[in-house]
């Protein structure tokens, strides 16, 4: 693994206890800017844990979080996001009968006029616009009034990210957005996630390996709590233990 | 062994399957392909008499399926594995096997049931008397398999079996269902995982706007890429 | 904890093409036309007194509508907000001889710092828990009342305040006068609603809209939601203090019911009857209600009965209320063309 100077996240040590319960242990690694990292590892290794102590759901109970240098280990969760750190959900979180434009716009308010009960809300522009630019930005200007819950799943997972864009993340963390999509969706999904990588850093689980090729230069293996391999895909795939416990024979396609 | 024939379906005012006609041959595994929203979930679900306005006709072994109630399919020979595996979380891995014996026939006895499933699924295995819940997505997913094998039925509806799994469990998973076929089940397999299924399967049948639009071997749609790309964009 | 598997969110397939809760063309004028409407209601009604009290119940579910169908908190202890203003209302006017303004302002402050307190208890637990912590504390506040005999005048209510006319330096209100009455009270509650209805479209609004559907969303994008919600407790109780002081006004005494759960049961069932989540719903709920109530006590003694049955078909087959259902229907119809 080659040491990456200026990281933009760096964990170290980073573990997390349930009582007798290790969902995560000794996670040491460091994120270059502007890079799209993958995640991988058999449910349960600890995937979903390490996201949530990325983006302050949880906190560590062993190692430290620096992000951008500084030390998260105390800052509380709302204030994640505002200094540049959003999280995207596995199973779609979103805010259903608000419309797609009405949940990005929410999201983007949140940095600004949380307690505010005496403008009109549909004066303030400024938040419309910016939604709307979020909306076209995940191909979503076409259901900008639908309500949420009405969209078809790939636009609902779509839709999922244009919320965590609202906070303008430096860092995005995308906890398998393309559950349950099609080849076809998935296709989208992966240019989508391209282009928002250019202007960002993206940490992704996911489960769907021609995907994660296409997109990530570098992948996280975790298995039972602890990251047990770090590096090119090709470098992954061709790991033993990886193969063992996760990819399989097939180099994670899944098929003999 | 399962013949659809103009089916049509409706949610509330959606008119979601427009006639569509498929037949499932015994001992083969037919895969079901097609975009999200194409009809696949809604037509394995009306099959399984869990959508309440239908029309047409649905026959298994001869027998009409949608003049039934929803229970009644189990007794003749149909299992289903559904998109969201339903097992229940609080009861041991032993206990949901036992929820799939319950109105199994007399010849089959809990004992050696169980331990054939054991044998078929060594994580199982290990897992007998731990809780569902603490399970991960995968082992859930063998286990809502197991359970819909452990009464023997004759054809067996699976809905999305890969969708998020990992891919050393998805490779079992598939020689788990060539097992099946070479043990003379039948299966109906939904996925969007379109390489993998039509790996597997003997014939594949591709749905779109809630109809047939392409019917053929697996081998014969794994080779032509036009199809693919227009109905299931691989 | 794990999740149990990764549910593919479906769509119900009956959920409208437009939100139904879209801060639309018509929320501009939501509270002058309520206002309208209820200027013409002493008119339609059978008596003044019901329709003044139709404006004090619409307001107290108006007030209560702001926690349940906005901010989607079920609390079954509002009584405690509407008797405390209904309390310290008369307590101020019969002990301490304060004007009726006064002692009504004190009274909605008062309660509101009672919203406060309860609030900030209640807001940690969610759901079932919560509903029954704030019936709990609502009948603390009731058991102190009972206690406080000589402040509340105990199981026989509060009496000896009777407000005749009110005094505005200009010009006095002729209070016994049922007109009078009427405009005074809605004057009151037409101001509440202005005022309710800026803080629903200001961007508060939208943020208690986004806790209730989804809290831990709201979370992640950084919303402080337990203070949030306990902002909109605070306004609740506000309101329903204030609806608690007009009734007071109104009756010129204050039953020791005022403090019960049934009061409280009140609230719910209005706002579920007109419409949760709706600006004008609960007024609908509170007019029917209180119809339905006079109606049907006319007829059988059993009145009670059969009020409960009416609102179990309501949430049988009315679930969005009678204002909701029939907005609903009307988006519909304008997403249609």
């Amino acid at each position: 693994m080659n040491p990456v100077s200026n990281p933009i996240l760096e964990v170290e040590n980073l573990g997390r206890r349930f009582g007798a319960f290790t969902a995560l242990e000794g996670v040491s690694a460091a994120f270059g800017e502007g890079r799209i990292t993958a995640i991988i590892g058999p449910n349960g290794a600890g995937k979903s844990t390490f996201f949530n102590l990325l983006s302050g759901a949880l906190k560590p109970t062993s190692g430290s979080l620096r992000f951008s240098g500084r030390d998260m280990s105390r800052v509380p969760q709302a204030r994640f996001a505002h200094l540049g750190i959003a999280r995207s959900y596995q199973i779609t979180n979103l805010f259903p009968r608000l419309t797609a434009h009405e949940n990005v716009r929410t999201a983007i308010q949140a940095r600004t006029h949380r307690y505010d009960f005496w403008s009109r809300r549909d004066a303030l522009t400024g938040l419309g616009t910016r939604a709307d630019e979020i909306l076209d930005a995940v191909g979503l200007s076409g259901r900008r009034d639908r309500p949420a819950a009405s969209l078809a799943h790939g636009e609902q997972r779509a839709l999922e990210i244009g919320i965590s864009l609202a906070a303008d993340p430096k860092l995005l963390l995308l906890d398998e957005p393309t559950a349950g999509m099609g080849p076809e969706e998935t296709k989208e999904m992966v240019a989508l996630l391209r282009r928002l990588g250019e202007s960002r850093t993206i940490l992704l689980v996911e489960h769907k390996m021609k995907m994660i090729l296409g997109l990530s230069e570098r992948i996280l293996v975790l298995h039972h709590g602890r990251l047990i391999a770090d590096g090119t895909p090709s470098e992954i795939q061709a790991d033993r233990e990886v193969r063992r416990v996760y990819l399989g024979q097939s180099g994670g396609y899944g098929h003999a | 062994m399962l013949e659809i024939d103009r089916l049509d379906a409706w949610y509330g005012p959606s008119h979601v399957l427009h006639g569509l006609s498929l037949e499932v041959r015994p001992g083969e595994i037919l895969a079901l392909v097609g975009r999200n929203g194409a009809g696949k979930t809604t037509t394995m679900k009306a099959v399984m008499g869990l959508i309440p306005k239908v029309a047409g006709s649905v026959r298994f072994l001869g027998e009409d399926l949608l003049g039934r109630p929803a229970h009644a399919r189990f007794p003749l020979g149909l299992a289903y594995v559904p998109e969201d595996r339903r097992i229940v979380p609080g009861l041991t891995v032993r206990e949901n096997l036992k929820l799939g014996l319950l109105r199994a026939p007399a010849s089959i006895k809990e004992g050696p049931a169980i331990a054939e499933i054991a044998e078929t699924f060594p994580r199982l295995a290990e897992r007998l008397d731990q809780t569902a819940v603490t399970m991960s997505g995968g082992e859930q997913q063998m286990l809502a398999i197991a359970r819909a094998m452990i009464a023997r039925p004759k054809l067996i509806l699976l809905d999305e079996p890969s969708e998020g799994i990992m891919p050393v469990l998805v490779e079992e998973m598939g020689r788990l269902f060539v097992a099946l076929r070479e043990r003379g089940v039948t299966l109906l397999l939904v996925e969007q995982n379109v390489e993998w299924a039509l790996n597997l399967a003997d014939r594949a049948v591709i749905i779109d706007q809630g109809a047939v639009v392409h019917e053929s071997s697996a081998a014969a749609l794994r080779a032509d890429t036009a199809i693919q790309d227009r109905y299931c964009a691989v | 904890m794990q999740t149990l598997d990764q549910t593919v969110v479906e769509a119900p397939p009956t959920v409208p093409r437009r939100s139904p809760i879209a801060l639309g063309g018509v929320s501009r004028w939501r509270a002058p036309l309520s206002i309208l409407a209820l200027l013409a209601l002493p008119f339609l009604l059978p008596s003044q007194a019901l329709a003044v009290n139709v404006l004090i119940y619409g307001l107290y579910a108006v007030g209560y509508n702001l926690l349940y169908g906005y901010t989607g908190l079920l609390s079954f202890g509002h009584a405690a907000f509407f008797g405390t203003g209904a309390y310290l209302t008369g307590i101020g006017i019969g002990a301490f001889g304060l004007h009726p303004l006064l002692a009504m302002a004190l009274a909605v402050v008062a309660a509101s710092g009672l919203a406060l307190v309860i609030g900030t208890v209640s807001i940690r637990s969610r759901g079932i828990y919560f509903a029954m912590v704030t019936l709990a504390l609502a009948q603390l506040v009731y058991y102190v009342a009972l206690q406080a005999s000589s402040w509340t005048g105990g199981e026989n209510g509060l009496r000896g305040f009777t407000v005749s006319a009110i005094d505005l330096g200009i010009v006095s209100l002729d209070i016994l006068n049922p007109l009078t009455k009427y405009l005074f009270v809605l004057a009151f509650v037409g101001a509440a609603l202005a005022l309710i209805s800026r803080i629903l479209a200001s961007p508060f609004g939208a943020v208690i809209e986004a806790i209730r559907e989804n809290e831990t969303r709201a979370r992640a994008c950084g919303f402080d939601v337990e203070r949030t919600k306990l902002l909109a407790f605070v306004l609740s109780g506000l309101f329903c203090g204030l609806a608690g002081a007009l009734s007071a006004i109104h009756l010129s005494i204050v039953p020791l019911d005022s403090l019960a759960y049934h009061t409280s049961g009140t609230a719910v069932v209005m706002t579920l009857v007109g419409g949760a989540g709706t600006f004008f719903g609960p007024f609908v709920g509170a007019l029917t209600v209180l119809v339905l109530e006079d109606v049907l006590s006319l007829w059988t003694p059993h009145w009670q009965l059969a009020l409960g049955s009416v609102f179990i078909l309501f949430v049988l087959f009315l679930p969005r209320g009678l204002w909701g259902t029939a907005l609903g229907r009307l988006t519909a119809l304008r997403g249609r063309r």
